[in-house]
């Protein structure tokens, strides 16, 4: 169903312009990291690329066959979990997904033991670590099979440790086919993880750029200023 | 004027004979309000839950008429009942006023509003949550009502609970339509009342002291289940 085309789209809210204009092509390829400051509009491009939200104007479309919404998902910034156990999480997605119930069982087992939740799988997951959390949560979108998976701040509130864990993970997602697209803070992640930075402030694509000239050298001064303003902090 | 330690006593002794006549009067109280709150709850839930999530034309205005309606004076519900009853009435040729099933639908009445109400702002407030998460992994409306449901079931059997020390500590309605009668519908509240009046305070305070321990095991049975399931589900 990719590549995702935007042409134009803007997101108004009140008045106030949270995206402006941007007209974008998101292909198969390259893994593709958000970047910008707070408030950017980082998350809400991704829910506009996701369905979540309607653009004010303009249009998102999917140009690829089975032009569908349903072969992607997304890990939010802060995923909820259902109150039921890690396994039933997983079986939960896959049976809104319209996956038979024989092979969510099989499928459930092979994400849970992927991400190595196995020994926890029948523990309430609101319970579990944080980073426990956010693993099911990649768990539940990876189980879905997607054709691209959104990705906001998936390291957000995770320790060293964690965060290796969910970058590899996102590696062998990657690896099985599915296209990533995510938004970091962390710009070490950025270089790990990415292929092509598209930059955002204030609601506008300023820059889109392949991950090592990025970091290099930026085109725009905003994007500039910002690995100066960041880096000590990554 | 008997002393209150002197009731107090002569309660205790009713008590612990279980005098048919007192044993008999309980029971009936339970049977008409266990009754009236499944009902309540079967109506109940699934209204406060598609309020909670369905978006249509004047919603604001029924929750404003759901909550007020909480308050609903078991005496007027009575008296709709009667009306509705009685021979003359639009139900009349059933014949159900004075018996246990008019106090079952009185009930049911009286506490619709309380489980539709409560239930619809917990199940609201999950939604809060829940939403994007759901929506993206592709529920609709009604999977995500049913989904809500579960996942707030423990602040749901409180509110059931809720509803049910409603019903049984009521007098009103069931004295209007079940009319007190001995042996028929007589029960806790509607002979507490008969028997102060007539006199016979310990009868009335032995029925008082069961009433309130009842009402008093149920909050506890509440606080505890929703406690327990907090710590183990998350
Ligand atoms: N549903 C909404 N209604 C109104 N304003 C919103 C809504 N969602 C986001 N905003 C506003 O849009 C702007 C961009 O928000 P967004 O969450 O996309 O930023 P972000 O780039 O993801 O920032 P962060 O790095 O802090 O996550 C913010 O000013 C935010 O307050
Ligand atoms: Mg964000």
């Amino acid at each position: 169903m990719l590549p995702l085309v935007l042409d134009q789209v803007s997101f108004t809210v009140n008045g106030k312009t949270i995206i402006d204009r941007i007209s974008i092509e998101i292909g198969t390829g390259p893994r593709t990291v958000i970047l910008g400051p707070n408030g950017a509009g980082k998350s809400v491009l991704m829910r506009l690329c996701h369905g979540l939200l309607r653009p004010t104007s303009g249009s998102i479309v999917w140009r690829g066959e089975n032009g569908g919404r349903r072969r992607q998902a997304m890990v939010f910034q802060r995923p909820v979990m259902l109150r039921r156990s890690a396994r039933a999480n997983v079986v939960y997605g896959m049976k809104l997904a319209g996956v038979p119930p024989r092979e969510r069982e099989l499928r459930a087992s092979d994400v849970l033991d992927a991400v190595g939740l196995a020994d926890v799988a029948e523990r309430p997951a609101r319970v579990l670590s944080g980073g426990e959390q956010q693993r099911l949560a990649l768990a539940r979108a990876w189980a879905l099979g997607p054709e691209v998976l959104f990705l906001d701040e998936p390291t957000a509130n995770l320790d060293p440790a964690a965060t290796r864990d969910v970058e590899t993970l996102v590696g062998q997602i990657r690896a099985s086919g599915t296209k990533i697209v995510m938004t970091t803070h962390n710009l070490g992640q950025a270089k790990r993880l990415g292929d092509e930075i598209l930059f955002l402030t204030q609601g506008r694509l300023v820059e889109r750029t392949p991950v090592e000239r990025f970091f290099t050298k930026p085109a725009s001064v905003e994007a500039d200023a910002f690995i100066r303003g960041e880096l000590p902090w990554s | 004027m008997i002393e209150i330690g002197q009731a107090f006593g002569a309660a205790a002794t009713l008590i612990a004979a279980r005098d048919p006549e007192l044993v008999g009067i309980v029971l009936l109280s339970l049977r008409v309000s266990l009754t009236a709150v499944v009902f309540a709850s079967i109506l109940g839930l699934p209204l406060g839950a598609a309020i909670a999530v369905g978006r249509f034309p004047g919603r604001r205005a029924l929750i404003v008429v759901l909550n007020s309606l909480m308050g609903l004076p078991p005496v007027v519900v009575g008296l709709l009942v009667y009306l509705l009853l009685s021979r003359a009435g639009p139900l009349g040729q059933f014949g159900m006023l004075f018996t246990p099933a008019a106090m079952v639908v009185a009930q049911t009445i009286l506490i619709l509003p309380i489980v539709a109400a409560l239930s619809r702002q917990a199940i609201e407030d999950a939604w809060q949550e829940y939403r994007e998460q759901l929506r993206s992994l592709g529920a609709g409306p009604l999977t995500a009502a049913a989904t809500l449901l579960w996942d707030t079931r423990f602040s749901l059997v409180t509110i059931v609970l809720a509803g049910f020390g409603r019903a049984a500590a009521e007098v009103g309605a069931v004295i209007i339509v079940g009319g007190n009668i001995d042996g028929v519908t007589r029960v806790m509240t509607t002979a507490i009342a008969l028997e102060t009046s007539k006199g016979d305070l310990p009868l009335a305070m032995g029925l008082g002291i069961l009433l309130l321990s009842l009402v008093l095991a149920l909050n506890a049975a509440a606080y505890w289940v929703k406690e327990a399931a907090q710590r183990r589900y998350g």
